[in-house]
């Protein structure tokens, strides 16, 4: 359950920042504190509290499993993406792009039946009673 | 043939390749620090069953490595926000996304020690492959 939301959240959460990004004026590096200003625009302050959710569920997810466990797990986001992408900001997505959202899903569906944490080899002094 | 018609030499792509960059080294750099973090202080579901919601909050504010892991975010949030305004979300997310899992996976095994198995590298390795498709 974590790992959905971990997984479901961060590419919503993105999606929301590209459709208030885009209907923002072009930043530029002469104007580099304008970026602030986006954060108080209705999709962006949502994308941002996805994120938010996203963030709060990835530290309860790093806390129990490994880094690159949680990582490939949750890439299948990117199908999530690649949806949003093509039916909610109308972009193309070509059949290539599809292949690569298959790829990936098929990288996921290898990493995530494995095992979630490395067990590090215990000290010489570990049988020592507590 | 002139060679600046080249996809490969055209400063757009230059630009775009930097950008992602940007996102990808400082995001990487928040989440080794963050994962660093999150193994110091323990799995937090014991914790707030023990402690309860404020013992796990305190416990993770209570950590230097979690402030480190959160300011490389942020830069990584700024950059992306950023590339979101330069290029569009079908090519930026999944190329930053997944070529983030890559340098993860790398960085949890030289700085965590994590055991990164053939099973783990051959899914970063299909994901980048599919980062090559999505981005052409």
């Amino acid at each position: 359950m974590i790992l959905i939301l971990v997984a479901v959240c961060a590419p919503l959460g993105n999606t929301c920042l590209a459709k208030g990004m885009t209907g923002f004026p072009q930043l530029t590096l002469a104007h580099p504190l304008a970026v602030f200003a986006a954060v108080f625009t209705p999709w962006v302050a949502l994308g941002i509290a996805l994120l938010i959710g996203f963030f709060a569920s990835y530290l309860t997810a790093l806390s129990w499993a490994d880094l690159s466990y949680v990582m490939l797990a949750t890439a299948w986001g990117n199908v999530v993406v690649e949806l949003l992408a093509r039916f909610c900001l109308h972009e193309q997505v070509s059949y290539q792009r599809w292949f690569g959202v298959l790829l990936i899903t098929l990288g996921v569906g290898l990493v995530a039946p494995g095992p979630s944490h490395t067990v590090q080899p215990a000290p010489l002094n570990s049988g020592a009673p507590r | 043939m002139n060679l600046t018609s080249l996809p490969v030499f055209s400063a757009g792509f230059w630009a775009a390749t930097a950008m992602i960059a940007a996102v990808v080294l400082s995001s990487t750099a928040g989440e080794v620090l963050t994962a660093a973090a999150m193994k110091s202080i323990g799995d937090l579901d014991e914790i707030r069953a023990h402690s309860g919601l404020k013992g796990a909050i305190v416990a993770v504010l209570t950590c230097p490595l979690f402030f480190a892991g959160v300011f490389f975010m942020a830069v990584a949030f700024f950059a992306l926000l950023f590339t979101l305004n330069h290029l569009n979300l079908g090519l930026a997310g999944p190329a930053t996304a997944s070529l983030t899992v890559f340098t993860n996976a790398v960085a949890a095994k030289l700085f965590l020690k994590e055991n990164v198995d053939r099973r783990r590298w051959t899914s970063a390795v299909l994901i980048c492959i599919g980062v090559y498709f999505l981005a052409h």
